[in-house]
C-alpha cells in the first residue's frame, strides 16, 4: 500500500513537470499539444477513496493551470473526468472490475485503448470548450479536440506500454 | 434535519464534484475577463522560479540567432544615431531638461505561448524592477503585449495573441484609428477593426500604434496589411494584419513605462 502512495506522488510530480516544461511547448503544426498529465487519472488505482481521488485530480489540474495561466480549465476538465471515471471503467472493462483490483499492466489492449480514448476525448472536449469559451467557434473546439486527442491517446498508449511491468 | 444530513452523506461525492467543478469554472470565467483579480497566475515564486531555471539552460540553444537579432537592431540604432539631423547639444546633458516621457527596461521572456486562444507570457522582471500593471511590452520588431500581473521577480504579459486584448492602432499613412484584436486563429495574423470606410486601405500598408492610450508611445510598428474587407454593416473595415514579430520565437523584450500615465489617466477619469 505504501509503495502505491509513493508511486502516485512521484507520478503526479513527474507528469506535472513533464507537461508544463515539455508537453505545452511541442505545438505540433502550430497548436497540437499532447496532454499527458491525465495519465495520473487514467492509472490511479481503481479501489480508491473517491473524494480523495477527485480532490487529487482537482489539484493536478490546478497545478497545470498555475503554470500555464489558463484560469481553471484544466482543473474543471480533470474533476469532471475523475467523477466520470467509474462509468468509463465499467463500459470498457465490464461490471466485474469492481470486484478485483484492476491492474492496468494486465488488461487487454483493446479494452485499454477504448478506456483511454473515452477518457481523453471527454477531458479534451471540456478543456477546449472552456478554453475557447464561445459557441460560435464550435468548429475550432472540435478541431482542437480531435487532433490533440489523437496525439494524447498515442502518447498515453506508448507510455503505458513502455513502462508496463508485464512479465511473460 | 436528519434527512438533510442523510442526503449530504449519501451524495457526498456528487456534492464534492459540484463544489470543485464550480470553483474551477469560477477561475475560468475570471480568466476570460480582462484584468480581473486572479489567484491562479504563473507570476509567483514557484512556477516563475521553475520556468526561470529551465530558461537559463534552454536560452543557450538559440544564443546565436538571438545575437544576430540584437546586432541587427544595434546596427539600425547606430545608423539612426549618426544620421540624426540635429546633434544633441552638450548644454542639454542634464537629464532633467530632456523630455523623458518613456522609460525602458529590458527583460527576457521565460515562457512563451501562442497556441491557445488566450495567450499569456511570463517575463523575468517584476515589482523589484519597478514593473507595474499596464506597462507596455515591445520587441525590437514591434508590439508584443501589456503587463497583467506582477510578483516580486516576475510578471505576466497579455500577448496581442489574446482574444481579450484590445490595443489602439492606426494606419501609418492616413492616421485612421482602429483597435487591434485577435480571433484566435493564425499566430502571425491579427485583426484591426473599426477603421472607417472612408480610409484609403491598401494591401501592404504599415500599421503602427496610435499613441491614443497612455500605454504605448505613438508609432511602434505592428505589421503590414495582409488583406481587408468591409464588415457586415459595411461601415468599417476588418483588416488582417501580418505581424512583423515572429510570435513563436521571441526572447528579448523591452518594457515601456509611460511616466505621465497617471497624470493622463487622472485627467481622463470621469469624476
Amino acid at each position: 500500500m505504501n509503495s502505491t502512495i509513493t508511486i502516485n506522488i512521484i507520478r503526479f510530480l513527474v507528469l506535472v513537470l513533464f507537461q508544463v516544461l515539455i508537453g505545452n511547448h511541442i505545438n505540433f503544426l502550430g497548436y497540437i499539444n499532447p496532454y499527458i498529465y491525465i495519465l495520473f487519472i487514467i492509472l490511479y488505482p481503481t479501489k480508491n477513496n473517491r473524494a480523495l481521488f477527485m480532490f487529487l485530480s482537482f489539484l493536478l489540474g490546478l497545478s497545470i493551470d498555475l503554470f500555464s495561466d489558463s484560469g481553471g480549465i484544466h482543473a474543471a476538465a480533470c474533476v469532471f473526468v475523475a467523477y466520470a471515471r467509474p462509468l468509463l471503467l465499467r463500459s470498457s472493462f465490464g461490471v466485474q472490475y469492481e470486484n478485483y483490483a484492476l491492474k492496468f499492466d494486465h488488461v487487454d489492449f483493446g479494452d485499454k485503448l477504448s478506456y483511454i480514448t473515452f477518457l481523453t476525448i471527454l477531458h479534451h472536449i471540456i478543456l477546449f470548450s472552456l478554453e475557447i469559451f464561445s459557441i460560435s467557434k464550435i468548429i475550432l473546439i472540435f478541431q482542437k479536440t480531435l487532433f490533440s486527442s489523437i496525439f494524447t491517446i498515442l502518447m498515453c498508449m506508448l507510455i503505458t506500454i513502455i513502462f508496463s511491468r508485464k512479465t511473460k | 434535519m436528519q434527512q438533510i444530513v442523510n442526503f449530504i452523506i449519501r451524495n457526498k461525492t456528487f456534492l464534492l464534484f459540484l463544489l470543485l467543478f464550480s470553483i474551477s469554472i469560477i477561475f475560468t470565467i475570471q480568466s476570460h475577463s480582462y484584468h480581473k483579480s486572479k489567484f491562479i497566475n504563473s507570476a509567483n515564486f514557484l512556477s516563475g522560479g521553475i520556468y526561470n531555471t529551465v530558461n537559463n539552460m534552454s536560452q543557450y540553444l538559440d544564443l546565436k540567432s538571438q545575437n544576430q537579432i540584437l546586432s541587427a537592431q544595434n546596427k539600425r540604432l547606430k545608423s539612426l544615431l549618426y544620421n540624426a539631423e540635429n546633434n544633441s547639444d552638450s548644454a542639454y546633458i542634464d537629464s532633467v531638461t530632456f523630455i523623458n516621457q518613456y522609460r525602458f527596461t529590458s527583460a527576457n521572456i521565460i515562457r512563451n505561448s501562442y497556441s491557445a486562444t488566450d495567450n499569456i507570457l511570463l517575463i523575468n522582471r517584476g515589482k523589484n524592477d519597478s514593473i507595474k500593471v499596464d506597462f507596455g511590452v515591445i520587441t525590437n520588431k514591434g508590439l508584443l503585449g501589456i503587463i497583467d500581473k506582477t510578483s516580486n521577480n516576475y510578471a505576466t504579459v497579455i500577448s496581442i495573441l489574446n482574444t481579450t486584448s484590445n490595443i489602439s492602432a492606426k494606419l501609418k499613412k492616413t492616421n485612421h484609428y482602429g483597435s487591434l484584436t485577435w480571433n484566435g486563429g493564425n499566430p502571425n495574423i491579427t485583426q484591426l477593426v473599426d477603421i472607417p470606410k472612408i480610409a484609403d486601405v491598401k494591401i501592404g500598408d504599415t500599421i503602427v500604434t496610435s499613441g491614443l492610450s497612455s500605454i504605448f508611445p505613438k508609432g511602434i510598428y505592428v505589421g503590414t496589411i495582409e488583406d481587408f474587407k468591409l464588415d457586415d454593416a459595411e461601415n468599417y473595415y476588418e483588416i488582417n494584419v501580418k505581424l512583423f514579430n515572429d510570435m513563436t520565437s521571441v526572447e528579448h523584450v523591452y518594457i515601456i513605462e509611460n511616466i505621465d500615465a497617471q497624470e493622463i489617466n487622472n485627467l481622463i477619469k470621469p469624476n
